[in-house]
């Protein structure tokens, strides 16, 4: 994790991207930035693209147009454990924890990216990779502390209560040493409860500077945290602004909010 | 009392040989041991990457032939060149071999693993049927049908230790024994880091583990070429301890005796191979009064699938468990970690239950 940073320069860059599945188009054209240090959150009704934008930007689909870059770097053609490489993690709606792994060992999974085995080593066993192993362990029960679940380290991954298993989603997403984290509907299906668990974790994170660009229908949620809202209908973005923006922006009301934001 | 058990079982069958007297047991502990290795290879494959070789005795019988070969000498004409290859140390043969079949490792998991699943099954056992076909009809190299015999036994030792020939049962049974502590050794120590890790994580669920960073490439190939060395290691031992090679080597039956041995004792776990092999090794032995070898290989079948009914994910795993819940009223009295302070791993048991093809 990153030290504090002030919001800066774009860290992300999403740079007229399309997404054709045979004759269906998925993202027609879609361009938007995150900044350093950002909350971001994309929205928009199913079936607008949200999924479809985070499986492009982390290397599971190819865009059909356009290119997205990070911190720099383009990420054509990366395979997605090279797009994690460069320190773009993303979480997952549904498959997101090994089910049959022990929590704390789901945790050391996550740790690849930061272990830098050496076979020879490891086969024989000598005494510096016995410590790195030490020292792996100890980060992933830092990792779980961070986002509260050490208490659950020996259950397994599958028996944890739906929103802790979230969490351990975003624990694994944080193992592996992001730069910026991508979270993919992360609070569907919480109770309130969890979900304000939730957003206290995404305050500290956001606190030690962690760049994030969240898709997320929680729409009281959604306004309460992100710097800034990007909203997608029908595959292209309709509105780009400040929580209070998007609710004051037409065309977002009649696409997509309807009546207004209650609650917000 | 997990961590003692290798030893004890490894203190016990070193005491073996010294009243075993029939050397027909002997003899069936030795190949059953250069089985278990082979099984154990397989359960690197089928266990830890969750990817299932159908043509694992294709690394086997890479291993003999090419042991059998370097240590028997060879001419040869290729393309009208003139090949000649003087006899070798038979333990030169033995790691040669390995090296072969871990090359072959290679290129079958590079080749295979862009085609996962059931693709790669097919690959695996289209590469044993080559291979086969290849030994059957290159009698030149091979003698084909008419088999290699004559294969020296392995001699060991250093110019200053003085040289041991291993002629004996009882001298192989305890180089088999020695190996096979070593490969369990090892692959404890490979499965237990970082690698096995990332091997057990694409196993469990590829696209969360892709998305931590894991390479997929990487660590199947990883596997396939550790899977494959130990494969011809334990076809190498097999050459120069029956001393006599044919392509009935490269029998499928070979590779669902491994299979077998794999899935009933536990895949994925490291005691699984050995607890299989011993079972399905030793079977014959009190078979062979009874019934023809025919009959058999039908019980194995009926027994191991009177196993996956009973025990799906195997024999061992369900010992482990029974222990667990044995214990599991300690295990509450002390700290949350517990479990995990004591190394015991929930990964080597993660999945077990599934059946891959």
């Amino acid at each position: 994790m990153n030290a504090h940073t002030q919001p800066s320069g774009p860290i992300l860059a999403v740079e007229h991207v399309a997404v054709h599945f045979g004759g269906l188009v998925a993202i027609s054209d879609m361009s938007f930035e995150v900044r350093e240090g950002e909350l971001v959150s994309l929205i928009g009704p199913n079936g607008a693209g949200k999924t479809t934008a985070f499986n492009v930007i982390t290397g599971f689909h190819r865009p059909t147009k356009g290119h997205v870059s990070f911190r720099g770097t383009s990420l054509d053609g990366l395979k997605p454990h090279e797009v994690t490489g460069l320190g773009l993690v993303r979480t997952f709606q549904r498959t997101s924890v090994f089910e049959k792994i022990s929590v704390f060992e789901n945790v050391l999974i996550g740790l690849h990216r930061r272990t830098a085995p050496n076979l020879l080593g490891t086969l024989l066993g000598l005494p510096g990779e016995r410590k790195a192993e030490a020292a792996l362990r100890e980060q992933a029960w830092e990792i779980l502390r961070l986002v509260g679940i050490e208490h659950e380290a020996d259950e397994m991954g599958g028996s944890l209560p739906y929103g802790d298993q979230r969490l351990l989603g975003v624990a694994l997403a944080l193992a592996a040493d992001p730069r910026a984290l991508l979270l993919d509907e992360p609070v569907s299906g919480m109770n309130a409860s969890e979900t304000g668990r939730f957003i206290d974790l995404l305050n500290r994170l956001k606190a030690k500077g962690m760049t994030i660009l969240l898709v997320e229908h929680d729409m009281p949620m959604v306004m309460k945290i992100s710097d800034r809202i990007v909203v997608l209908n029908y595959g292209r973005i309709i509105a780009n602004g400040t929580p209070s923006e998007i609710q004051n922006d037409p065309e977002v009301i009649a696409a997509y909010l309807g009546g207004g934001v209650k609650n917000a | 009392m997990k961590q003692v058990f290798p030893f004890v079982a490894l203190a016990f069958f070193a005491t073996v040989p010294l009243w075993l007297q029939d050397q027909y047991y002997l003899h069936t502990l030795v190949v059953a041991g250069i089985f278990m290795l082979a099984a154990m290879s397989l359960n690197l494959l089928l266990g830890y990457t969750g990817q299932l070789s159908l043509g694992h005795v294709a690394f086997f019988g890479i291993g003999a032939y090419v042991s059998a070969l370097t240590s028997l000498g060879f001419s040869l004409s290729v393309f009208g060149f003139q090949i000649t290859h003087e006899p070798w140390p038979a333990f030169v043969g033995l790691i040669l071999g390995a090296m072969a079949a871990g090359l072959c490792g290679y290129l079958i998991g590079k080749l295979a693993f862009r085609v996962r699943g059931a693709y790669f099954v097919i690959v695996t056992i289209s590469f044993a049927e080559v291979v086969r076909l290849v030994s059957l009809n290159w009698v030149e190299l091979t003698n084909g049908p008419l088999a290699l015999p004559g294969i020296p036994p392995l001699t060991l030792g250093f110019e200053w230790t003085g040289y041991v020939t291993l002629w004996g049962k009882a001298q192989n049974y305890y180089l088999v024994l020695v190996l096979i502590a070593l490969a369990y050794l090892l692959i404890k120590r490979l499965v237990e880091s970082p690698y096995g890790r990332a091997m057990i994580a694409l196993r469990e669920n590829e696209t969360l583990a892709v998305s931590v960073g894991i390479s997929v490439t990487k660590y199947l190939v990883l596997a396939a070429i550790f899977s494959g060395a130990l494969a011809g290691l334990a076809g190498g031992l097999y050459a120069h301890y029956i001393q006599i090679i044919d392509p009935m080597i490269f029998m499928f039956l070979n590779t669902v005796t491994m299979v077998i041995m794999v899935i009933t004792g536990g895949k994925g776990t490291l005691a699984g191979p050995l607890v299989g092999g011993l079972i399905f090794g030793l079977a014959p032995v009190f078979l062979r009064n009874y019934v023809g070898p025919e009959v058999q290989w039908i019980l194995y079948g009926v027994l191991m699938i009177l196993v996956v009914f009973v025990l799906p994910e195997g024999i061992v795993p369900a010992i482990e468990r029974w222990f667990n819940r044995a214990a599991k009223p300690n295990r509450k009295n002390g700290s949350a970690g517990s479990k995990i302070e004591q190394g015991g791993s929930t990964l080597a048991m993660a999945g077990s239950g599934k059946v891959n093809s």
